[in-house]
C-alpha cells in the first residue's frame, strides 16, 4: 500500500467516503484508541514509569509473565501445526460429518470461556475421564499444572490458524502441485517446498492472532491452572489480584508490561511475515 | 498474506462480483458534515438515557456477594409483600451478585447501588474511604455491627474423615492436602487465614510459620470460595476444605450427607457479612425510606429465620425452625477486632508485600 500524505483529502472517488470514514474513526476511537490512551496515560503520567517498574520488577510478576507468554507460545505453536493440518483436511478431503467438523472449529469462539475452563477441568482433573487415565498411565497431573494451562489455551486459540489458512488452501490450484510432480519432486518435497511456503504467511497471521488471544486469556485458564504463586499463576490473575486490592495503579503497570511484550512479539511476527512474503515473491 | 487480505479473498468468493477498479482521480475536499453527523449520532446513541420503566413502585438495587444468592431471592419476595402490606406501592428489588471485592469496586466505579450487602466490612470500608457515597461510621448505624447474619469457618472432610483431621494443627501434617481459595481475591479465604493465625497464637506457635506450612499443603488456590468448593467436592482434590459454614452445609445438602463430614476446629472466627445503605445513591426520600426498611427488616424474626434456613447464624431465633437453630455447634469465634479490625489486618496480612505475599516469596 502506498503511503499517502496526511492531508484530509478524499483519496478515492468512491461515494460515501466521508460517512464511512467518520463511522470508522468514531468507533475505533471509542472502542480501542481512547481506552488504550487512558491506560497508558494512567500508567506513565499518573503513576510514573519508575513506580511501574517497581511493581513489575519482582520475581512473582516475572514468573507470571514468563508463564503467560510461554504457555501462549506453546499453545499457539501447537495450534499452528494442528490448525494447518485441520484446514488441509477440511478443504482437500471429503468425508461424512465434514460440515459438523467445520462448524465445530468455531465453537471455542461461541462458548463462554469460563464454561470451557470448567468443562476442560472436569475432564482433565485427577478424577476426570482423561485426567484419571493420564495420571495412572504417565503419573502426571494435567489440570492444576502448566499442562492444564496449555490445554485451555490450545482450546481458545484453535479457530485462528484454521480460519486464516483455509481460504488460502482453497485457492491453491491443483496444477501447482501437478507441475511440481511432473518436474520430479517427491510428495514430501512438494509439500515442504511448494505448498507450505504458500501457506506460511496466512499461517503466521493465524499464529499471531492465536498468540495474542491466549496471552490475555483469563476466564478459562483460571479454572484449570491451580493459581499457585510462581508456579501456575498467570499474569492476568496478578492484574485481577491488584484490582481486588483496589490497587488500580499496580494493575495498570502489569497491564502495560503485558501490552509492551505483546507488541514486541507481534512486531517480530510481522517482520517475519514481511520477510517470508519477500522471499516468496508476491503471494 | 495479512488477515485482511485473507478475509477479503473469502468475501470476494462469497459475493462472486469482480472487484471494481477505479482510476485515480484528482482528490477532492472531504465533506466534513457526514463525518461529524455520524460521530454525533454514535455518541448520542451511547449516551441516551435508557427508558425508565418506573410506572408506580420504586426500584431498589442491592449489590451483594456470591453465596447470598438463594437467601436474597427469598428475602426480596418476602420484603416486597411486606412493603406492599404497609400500604406502599409494590417495589421492584434487584440484586447483583459477584465476588465481594469486585462488587465493592463496581460501586466505587459508579454502579448505582442503593444498599450493599457484602462479605467483609473491609469492602464497605473501601467504598466509604474512596467515595463520598457512604459515611465512615456506617457500621454503627444498624444493630450487631450492621451484620444481620453471621457465619464461621469450618472444615469439610471426606466421609469418615480418613486423615483424622480434628483441628488446625492437623493441616500442617505431611501428606494432608488443604483446599482454600486465594486470600488476595476471596473474602472467605481471608477468614480461613486469620482463623489459622489465631490458632497458632493461642497455642504458642509462630503464626507466620504455621500459616506458611498450611499454604505449603495447598495444591490449588482458587480465586473464590465457590471455586474451592467445586475443586474439593466435584474434582475430588484435597483432604480438607476450609469453608464458610453456610457453604459446607450447602454442600452437604446438595450432595448428600454420606459423602462429607463437617469438622469444627477449636478456634474459628466470627465472620460478619455486613449491610449498609448507600446514601450517596439514594437521593429520593421515598427510596430512602424503602432502602432503610429493606435493611431494617433483615433483623425481623421472619428474615432471621430465612437466614438460618440458608445456613447462616442469625440473632433472633423466635420465628425459626428449631432444627435450623440446633444445627450449629458451639465454636470459640474471634471477631475481626481480635486482629485489630480490617483497617489494620488487611494491609498487614493481605496487602501488597504483606505477610501472605511473604509466605509465597520464600
Amino acid at each position: 500500500m502506498a503511503v499517502r500524505s496526511f492531508t484530509l483529502k478524499a483519496p478515492t472517488p468512491m461515494p460515501g467516503w466521508g460517512l464511512s470514514f467518520g463511522i470508522m474513526l468514531t468507533m475505533i476511537s471509542v472502542v480501542v484508541l481512547i481506552p488504550m490512551a487512558v491506560l497508558l496515560w494512567r500508567g506513565f503520567v499518573d503513576f510514573g514509569a519508575a513506580a511501574m517498574w517497581d511493581v513489575v520488577n519482582r520475581n512473582r510478576v516475572w514468573n507470571a509473565l514468563a508463564l503467560s507468554f510461554r504457555a501462549a507460545f506453546v499453545a499457539s505453536l501447537f495450534n499452528l501445526a494442528f490448525g494447518v493440518l485441520l484446514a488441509w483436511v477440511l478443504v482437500r478431503y471429503r468425508f461424512p460429518g465434514k460440515r459438523i467438523v467445520d462448524a465445530a472449529v468455531d465453537l471455542p469462539f461461541a462458548l463462554p470461556t469460563a464454561v470451557a475452563g470448567i468443562a476442560l477441568t472436569a475432564i482433565y482433573a485427577p478424577n476426570g475421564v482423561f485426567g484419571s487415565v493420564i495420571t495412572q498411565t504417565f503419573g502426571i497431573r494435567v489440570a492444576y499444572t502448566e499442562l492444564g494451562i496449555w490445554i485451555a489455551l490450545i482450546f481458545v486459540g484453535l479457530p485462528f490458524v484454521v480460519r486464516t489458512v483455509q481460504p488460502v488452501i482453497e485457492e491453491i490450484d491443483h496444477e501447482t502441485e501437478e507441475v511440481s510432480a511432473t518436474l520430479g519432486a517427491s510428495r514430501l518435497r512438494t509439500l515442504t517446498h511448494v505448498v507450505l511456503p504458500m501457506l506460511a504467511p496466512a499461517a503466521l497471521t493465524g499464529f499471531a492472532l492465536a498468540l495474542a488471544r491466549s496471552v490475555g486469556e483469563y476466564g478459562s485458564v483460571i479454572f484449570i491452572a491451580g493459581n499457585l504463586p510462581n508456579v501456575t499463576e498467570i499474569a492476568p490473575l496478578l492484574i485481577v489480584i491488584r484490582l481486588e486490592e483496589f490497587d488500580y495503579d499496580g494493575a495498570v503497570a502489569i497491564a502495560i508490561a503485558m501490552l509492551a511484550i505483546s507488541f514486541a512479539l507481534l512486531l517480530a511476527i510481522n517482520l517475519i511475515q514481511i520477510w517470508s512474503r519477500r522471499r516468496m515473491g508476491a503471494v | 498474506m495479512s488477515l485482511y487480505q485473507t478475509l477479503a479473498a473469502r468475501l470476494k468468493r462469497l459475493t462472486l462480483v469482480p472487484a471494481p477498479v477505479y482510476a485515480e482521480q484528482p482528490s477532492r475536499r472531504l465533506r466534513f458534515w457526514p463525518m461529524m453527523a455520524t460521530g454525533a449520532l454514535a455518541i448520542g446513541v451511547t449516551l441516551a438515557p435508557a427508558p425508565q420503566a418506573q410506572a408506580q413502585g420504586l426500584t431498589l438495587l442491592n449489590v451483594s456477594y456470591d453465596p447470598t444468592r438463594e437467601l436474597y431471592r427469598e428475602y426480596n419476595a418476602w420484603f416486597a409483600d411486606w412493603w406492599e402490606a404497609q400500604g406502599n406501592p409494590r417495589p421492584t428489588i434487584q440484586t447483583s451478585h459477584g465476588g465481594s471485592g469486585a462488587q465493592a469496586r463496581a460501586v466505587i466505579d459508579g454502579l448505582a447501588a442503593h444498599v450493599v450487602t457484602l462479605a467483609l466490612a473491609g469492602d464497605i470500608d473501601a467504598i466509604a474511604t474512596r467515595t463520598d457515597l457512604i459515611a465512615e461510621d456506617w457500621q454503627s448505624r444498624l444493630p450487631q455491627n450492621a451484620s444481620p447474619y453471621t457465619s464461621t469457618i469450618v472444615f469439610l472432610v471426606r466421609e469418615g474423615n480418613p486423615q483424622n483431621i480434628q483441628d488446625w494443627d492437623d493441616l500442617v501434617r505431611d501428606g494432608v492436602e488443604v483446599i482454600t481459595p486465594n486470600p488476595k481475591t476471596s473474602g472467605g479465604a481471608r477468614w480461613n487465614y486469620l482463623a489459622a493465625w489465631a490458632y497458632a497464637e493461642a497455642n504458642g506457635l509462630d503464626p507466620q510459620e504455621f500459616v506458611g506450612q498450611i499454604y505449603r499443603n495447598v495444591p490449588v488456590l482458587d480465586t473464590a470460595a465457590r471455586g474451592s468448593t467445586t475443586t474439593f467436592v466435584q474434582r475430588g482434590l484435597g483432604d480438607v476444605l476450609l469453608a464458610w459454614e453456610n457453604e459446607a452445609y450447602l454442600a452437604l445438602a446438595e450432595l448428600g450427607e454420606d459423602q462429607f463430614d463437617i469438622v469444627v476446629p477449636s478456634v474459628s472466627v466470627l465472620a460478619e457479612p455486613p449491610v449498609a445503605l448507600v446514601p450517596g445513591n439514594v437521593t429520593d426520600d421515598n427510596l430512602h425510606a424503602l432502602a432503610t426498611a429493606y435493611l431494617e427488616q433483615l433483623y425481623s424474626p421472619e428474615a432471621q429465620a430465612m437466614a438460618l434456613r440458608h445456613y447462616y447464624r442469625a440473632w433472633d431465633t423466635s420465628a425459626a425452625d428449631p432444627e435450623d437453630v440446633a444445627r450449629f455447634p458451639e465454636v470459640n469465634r474471634l471477631t475481626i477486632q481480635h486482629f485489630g479490625g480490617w483497617a489494620e489486618a488487611q494491609p498487614l496480612h493481605f496487602g501488597d508485600g504483606g505477610i501472605f505475599d511473604q509466605i509465597y516469596q520464600e
